[in-house]
């Protein structure tokens, strides 16, 4: 229960077991550089399906440059990159339309008969059917980022891509956030890829936490702690204070 | 008992939003009330302020017509408001060898301008969507305009009356001409500057290049196309004006250099104040067409 793809390695390297249909994202030697700058330096990574992984590293280490390329939103990389399936993704900002309505907004590019209907659906799961006449401009931060979430879901992907989606947000409505999350992905399950630099977001959310650092994922481990998690869950704390260290974070009082 | 503490925070903040959420539709709740109330109490401020507004200009007019009849102002050069109101009257119902009536002076230069606007701006979009939409389009059109904008737009006149001669193509030409420019510059502008992170939402939801342009670049790009609308129609006014004055048979400018041949100021003046009045009407129309288009905009224009 604490690890939902037990079969995934963790140390060094993570190189997920080939599932029935492979895994939701294959990543081998993915490179990235800026004008000289290398951000991405060969990275290997397999996120099965069903799996929620959190990457975390500190500023400019490139974890969203490599959700971007798995987004398909960066051209320019090298290295090996598959994801068979469908792919959605939330931003930091909710980044909706302010001049479609929260609807329209969730069925932005759904192609199914009735898309109204299935977007309308979407929105409710993310309890914002009140809303959805609404002009994007008028919602709460939260609210906004829930209509993320639903046009993210309402594809049914079989990749999910969080670029740090609740960092803006209030400590209050983060949590609530959190749980949606889980609620969705438990009903979903589609992989999910959640880039955050808050190591306790990860430590509740995720299968398993990778760190970036220097263009490389120096760490891969599993949370092997059932959910719903408590960030004061003492099963925690160990790996939490690993997890600080690749970061280059001093845990003092150790 | 941390976890359970975790929980009920959940549940505050989540029951909070709910609560919320539900009252919306039948109180003014925290969630429905903040959009349209703004945009209703600023219209009733504007429409309470609105007499105190007339204060000035009836003032302006009281004083000069007060002048006038103390004699202090001669009305061979500013008729009293009373003539002006007058001479306006006679133009309206009597029809004039000289002038013609002030109806059918203004119903062509309406339509002048009409044309000229009509056309002018067509192609103005017509450029700016193929400049703004690839660079080879930006290559092809956009140095073109650019050069074309800094020819002073008056200074044409010469050259059309060459070219076109002296009757309504020259005018028309020079009414779209003005018109064009800053519709086009404005257009442009706004399709480019259309946010780069909402183009990427269109090419993460596998949006086709035309549904795109349909639901992201266009929208994005009308507040500032519709403020490019606003300054075309003023020089297009302006440039009416000019040309109508320019060997012109008909019209509001061909009234005013007729009244100026027969030292008329107070028609002079009636035909300045129809012009003004034809402007503050078609700024109005732009500026309801931008509420009822950029209506997703009330939210942070309160």
């Amino acid at each position: 229960m604490a690890t939902r793809n037990p079969g995934v390695a963790s140390l060094p390297v993570p190189a997920g077991p080939a599932g029935p249909g492979g895994p939701a994202a294959r990543v081998r030697g993915l490179s990235r550089a800026f004008g000289g700058r290398v951000v991405l330096d060969g990275v290997d990574l397999d996120i099965a399906p069903g799996e929620f992984v959190a990457m975390l590293g500190v500023s400019g280490t490139g974890k969203s440059t490599l959700l971007r390329a798995l987004a398909g939103l960066d051209r320019e990389v090298t290295g090996e990159l598959s994801v068979p399936g469908p792919v959605a993704v939330a931003f930091q900002e909710p980044r909706l339309l302010p001049w479609r309505r929260v609807l329209a907004n969730v069925a932005l590019g759904l192609r199914v008969p009735d898309a109204g209907a299935v977007a309308g659906r979407a929105l409710e799961e993310v309890g914002l059917t009140e809303r959805a006449d609404a002009w994007p401009l008028t919602l709460s931060g939260g609210e906004a980022q829930r209509a993320a979430l639903a046009r993210a879901l309402v594809r049914e992907p079989s990749l999910l891509l969080l670029d740090e989606p609740f960092s803006a947000l209030d400590a209050l409505t983060r949590i609530a956030m959190h749980r949606l999350v889980l609620r969705l992905w438990e009903r979903h399950r589609p992989a999910v890829l959640l880039v955050t630099h808050d190591v306790d977001e990860a430590l509740i959310l995720a299968d398993r936490v990778l760190v970036l650092a220097s263009g490389r994922i120096v760490f891969s481990g599993p949370v092997e702690v059932p959910r719903p998690r408590d960030r004061d869950n003492p099963g925690l704390t160990a790996l939490r204070h690993r997890l600080l260290t690749e970061l280059g974070v001093n845990t003092e009082g150790q | 008992m941390p976890e359970t503490a975790d929980a009920g925070l959940i549940t505050i903040s989540e029951g909070r939003a709910e609560t919320a959420v539900l009252a919306s539709p039948a109180v003014d709740g925290p969630f429905a009330g903040p959009a349209p109330a703004p945009a209703r109490a600023g219209r009733r401020q504007r429409r309470q302020w609105g007499w105190y507004r007339l204060i000035s200009p009836v003032a302006v007019i009281a004083l000069w017509q007060l002048l006038s009849s103390a004699g202090l102002i001669p009305a061979d050069k500013l008729p009293p408001p009373t003539t002006v109101w007058h001479t306006a009257v006679s133009l309206v119902t009597t029809s004039s060898p000289a002038y013609g009536t002030l109806p059918g002076a203004m119903l062509v230069s309406l339509q002048r301008m009409a044309i000229g606007f009509a056309v002018g701006g067509t192609i103005a979009v017509l450029l700016a969507l193929v400049a703004g939409l690839s660079r080879l389009g930006e290559n092809a059109v956009d140095p073109l305009l650019q050069i074309v904008r800094m020819l002073p737009l008056f200074g044409l006149i010469p050259v059309f009356i060459v070219w076109f001669g002296i009757g309504e193509l020259p005018k028309i030409i020079l009414i779209a001409l003005g018109a064009a420019i800053p519709l086009y510059l404005n257009t442009f502008a706004g399709i480019r500057s259309v946010d780069a992170k909402l183009a990427e939402v269109g090419r993460v939801q596998r949006l086709t290049r035309a549904e795109t342009i349909r639901h992201i670049v266009l929208p994005g790009a009308l507040p500032q196309a519709l403020t490019g609308l606003r300054q075309s129609l003023g020089v297009a006014w302006l440039a009416l004006v000019v040309a109508e004055q320019v060997n012109a048979n008909a019209g509001l400018g061909f009234m005013i250099s007729q009244a100026t041949q027969f030292l008329r100021n107070d028609v002079i003046l009636v035909a300045l104040a129809v012009y003004a009045v034809l402007g503050l009407i078609t700024d109005a129309l732009v500026r309801l067409l931008e509420r009822r288009a950029l209506a997703w905009r009330r939210g942070i224009l309160g």
